[in-house]
């Protein structure tokens, strides 16, 4: 069991919210997204999308590219070495918190 | 704290993220490279060994059922080739080729396909030879463009290059092999090296 109870402090702060962890998992899989597909795939609202991005990016687990569409300002997200490293290590750990309870 | 069940839950949620943004991407450029190749010989055979050169929208021709099985041969050897290829890539990268997108992708491709191989049996049927050349390039075409929301974006040039070349090849009916071999084969050739250089190497 103690074991168990090492793999779980291990799991970053940054990853508890599920919608953050949709936003990786997104960004994983995906170039470069921009807000309203990342908005589409998580089925949240603005400001809590925004919100959750800002955390991410505060981590730089992500980083953002703004740009502009026919006048329109378009924000693009995309996932950072150091997101991409950070994610692939949760998945780890949470492998091993539901090999080990099994 | 979670419990062990979020945690499961984490899991499922970050798998089914992943498959439902993510485009198939394990499309090669080797596909491209040599479903062109297999269009170059295909019509090279048909002009030189079969004479086959539809010049008219009527024209005849007494190797038509030889012809017809060579562009099916054509047809089966490059979706055979694009399937191995895409299986490569995919299981080289840990993937599985049969998913939602690959399965997106098929549909929206097979659809098209689906209507304009039914209108290229009727024109065969009625004698109008001439227009299968371009219309094969415009449905395939629209194929492509619809197929490309679904894997890289550079697919839809493709798709407006073959629709593009069999709107033009209804206007000069007579050059229905050469339009055809360019569209099949130097457009697929040229957008495989593409796309071989941009994602391959």
């Amino acid at each position: 069991m103690k074991s168990v109870k090492i793999s779980i402090d291990d799991l970053h702060k940054a990853f508890e919210s599920r919608v953050r962890l949709g936003i990786m998992a997104a960004l994983a899989v995906n170039d470069t997204l921009d807000f309203t597909s990342l908005k589409e795939y998580l089925d949240v609202t603005d400001g809590n999308l925004a919100s959750h991005l800002k955390t991410l990016e505060k981590e730089e687990f992500i980083g953002v590219e703004k740009s502009f569409i026919d006048r329109k300002p378009n924000t693009k997200y995309y996932m950072t070495e150091e997101g991409q490293k950070a994610f692939d290590e949760h998945l780890k750990v949470l492998e091993k918190i539901i090999h080990s309870q099994k | 704290m979670k419990e062990e069940q979020d945690y499961i839950q984490d899991i499922a949620e970050i798998r089914s993220m992943m498959e439902r943004s993510s485009k198939f991407l394990s499309l090669s450029g080797w596909a491209g490279i040599t479903a062109g190749i297999y269009a170059l010989i295909g019509a090279y055979i048909a002009y030189h060994v079969y004479s086959f050169n539809p010049d008219a929208i009527g024209y005849t021709s007494s190797r038509l059922s030889q012809v017809i099985f060579l562009a099916i041969l054509v047809l089966i050897l490059a979706i055979g080739t694009a399937f191995f290829l895409s299986w490569k890539k995919a299981s080289k990268k840990g993937k599985k080729v049969w998913n939602a997108t690959s399965r997106r992708l098929l549909v929206s491709m097979a659809v098209p396909l689906f209507a304009g191989g039914i209108l290229i049996l009727i024109l065969l049927s009625k004698g109008l030879i001439g227009l299968v050349a371009p219309l094969t390039l415009l449905f395939y075409g629209l194929a492509i463009y619809n197929a490309s929301k679904f894997t890289y974006d550079e697919m839809k040039f493709l798709g407006l290059a073959q629709m593009g070349l069999g709107l033009l090849n209804c206007w000069l009916i007579g050059y229905g092999l050469l339009f055809w071999a360019v569209g099949f084969g130097v457009v697929h050739i040229a957008y495989g090296i593409y796309m071989h250089f941009s994602y391959e190497r």
